[in-house]
């Protein structure tokens, strides 16, 4: 039986959050496809509904075997005499879930909850490859981070994991925290966004010989700025079901998540607007938009623990965060990320991993949470990076990640699917003649 | 570059773990888990300008 039970109330309002969630999804989905070109744009929504599809089969193959829960099997060794629990033991196909599963009704929402994360962690990566990254690529990266490495950092954080245990097993505070996956979901797909730039280069044309970047914007500011609002609703189902079920948050708090939600957001986007007036003269609306997705991201593991007044700190710091990490990551490190997905996923997403550690409130038991905080983000940077970078050179070794020159000068529309997105409004023949 | 900076990841991260396993006291505990985080973002520095120095080759 899982650790944490739901009452009935609880598991009603989760369902209800979960049907939000994947609005999420679908909003990062719209801003990708507005920040790239027009005649990438069918490609970038394929590509997103291919995630979502095979990370949901993949999920349901063994994502949530390895995952598992708090509670539930699970291989564990034995380190000093403290039991580290490393990885989800159930079995495959959803094993255990459809049989007799009226006695575990929660346990159907953990996977229901892991099938559309594995989906949304699934999408971040597409705003980093955009213009530039095959579809049979995409299906296939996603198929190993779906399979195995989302699961497995969801399995140490909310699975009962050796992350998840810090406070138990060393008195850290009470464990790693992280209601609504700024780590298992937005970091982890935010450091594959990071891994694909490496791996598929900049996109042509974007850096110059002696890499001068060059602005590509994005085709459609209001694609961008409409997916911004559709995201917030997605996002609070997502926090507000994360919290019920991993975090064993009460229901009568979800109106204080909904608002800190919000406020993190809020705080972003002003953050980012404003900055972007002073340097640039104008406020960025790409950048806003970047910043108001990484205010969401950061929320997502404080937003149950904290103040709405420290929700809003730690907003408008991520904000700051976007912006600056945006500009350092394309100027000085030529990594070439058309929907700032590493910026305000991974970067945000790591921030509010730190800001539960530095702003939660606990009735008991927070001494010690933010060096388990801290631990989460080194699990992250020092073992999911690398792993994932393995994984991914392998594939590009053996599959080629990147698209032939042929279909990027063509646009991916036309190369990968036969067919454009705007096929009667051809605005914007410059950029397919280029 | 690139192989020492993906070598240096794990390695920091390792030296966090440590930290946490072998030592009781909060003080060196924080000091040693800051130390591989500081291994970790010297190897995360080293990975990137590895990225950028091959594009400059032209790779």
């Amino acid at each position: 039986m899982p650790d944490v039970h739901l009452s009935e109330i609880q598991m009603a309002l989760c369902i209800v959050f979960l049907l939000l969630a994947p609005l999420a999804g679908a909003g990062l989905a719209v801003i990708n496809a507005g920040l790239g070109r027009s005649r990438n744009a069918a490609h970038s929504m394929m590509a997103a509904l291919c995630v979502v599809s095979v990370a949901a089969c993949i999920y349901f193959v063994c994502g949530r075997a390895f995952q598992g829960y708090a509670g539930g099997p699970a291989h564990v060794v034995s380190i000093g005499n403290k039991p580290w629990n490393w990885i989800g033991a159930e079995p495959w196909f959803f094993g255990g879930l459809t049989k007799d599963s009226t006695s575990v009704p929660s346990l159907l929402l953990f996977a229901w909850f892991g099938v559309v994360a594995a989906g949304l962690a699934g999408i971040i990566p597409l705003g980093s490859g955009a213009d530039r990254w095959r579809l049979a690529a995409v299906c296939a990266s996603t198929a190993v981070l779906a399979g195995l490495t989302f699961p497995l950092f969801v399995h140490w954080t909310w699975g009962g994991g050796f992350l998840a245990q810090l406070g138990v097993n060393y008195g850290l505070g009470r464990g790693y925290l992280d209601a609504g996956g700024a780590g298992p979901i937005h970091a982890v797909g935010g450091l594959t966004a990071l891994v694909i730039t490496w791996i598929v280069g900049p996109r042509r044309g974007k850096y110059t010989s002696d890499g001068m970047p060059m602005a590509i914007p994005g085709h459609n500011a209001v694609l961008v700025l409409f997916g911004c609002m559709v995201t917030f609703a997605g996002w609070l189902g997502l926090n507000a079901a994360g919290a019920m079920l991993f975090a064993g948050i009460d229901a009568g708090r979800v109106p204080l998540m909904a608002v800190n939600t919000l406020l993190s957001a809020s705080g972003a986007a002003l953050a980012t607007a404003a900055i972007t007036r002073v340097r640039f003269g104008k406020p960025d609306a790409s950048l806003t938009a970047n910043g108001w997705v990484g205010g969401l991201v950061a929320s997502s593991a404080a937003c149950a623990f904290v103040t709405p007044a420290e929700v809003l700190i730690v907003g408008l710091a991520a904000g700051g965060l976007a912006t600056f990490s945006v500009e350092i990551l394309d100027l000085r490190l030529e990594v070439d990320d058309p929907g700032g997905s590493i910026s305000a996923h991974a970067v945000c997403g790591l921030w509010g991993i730190l800001a539960v550690g530095l702003f939660g409130r606990f009735e008991a038991g927070g001494s010690g949470q933010l060096l388990a905080q801290t631990l989460g983000i080194a699990t992250l940077v020092g073992f999911v990076l690398p792993f994932t970078y393995a994984l991914n050179w392998l594939l590009h070794r053996f599959l080629g990640q990147r698209v032939a020159g042929e279909g990027e000068h063509q646009g991916m529309d036309l190369y990968e699917l036969g067919a454009g997105a705007y096929p009667e409004f051809m605005t914007h023949t410059d950029e397919f003649m280029r | 570059m690139r192989i020492a900076g993906f070598l240096l990841l794990p390695a920091g991260w390792i030296l966090a773990l440590a930290a946490i396993v072998l030592l009781a006291a909060p003080g060196p505990r924080a000091v040693f888990l800051l130390a591989g985080l500081g291994v970790e973002i010297l190897g995360l520095v080293m990975v990137a300008r590895s990225h950028v120095t091959s594009k400059e080759d032209g790779a």
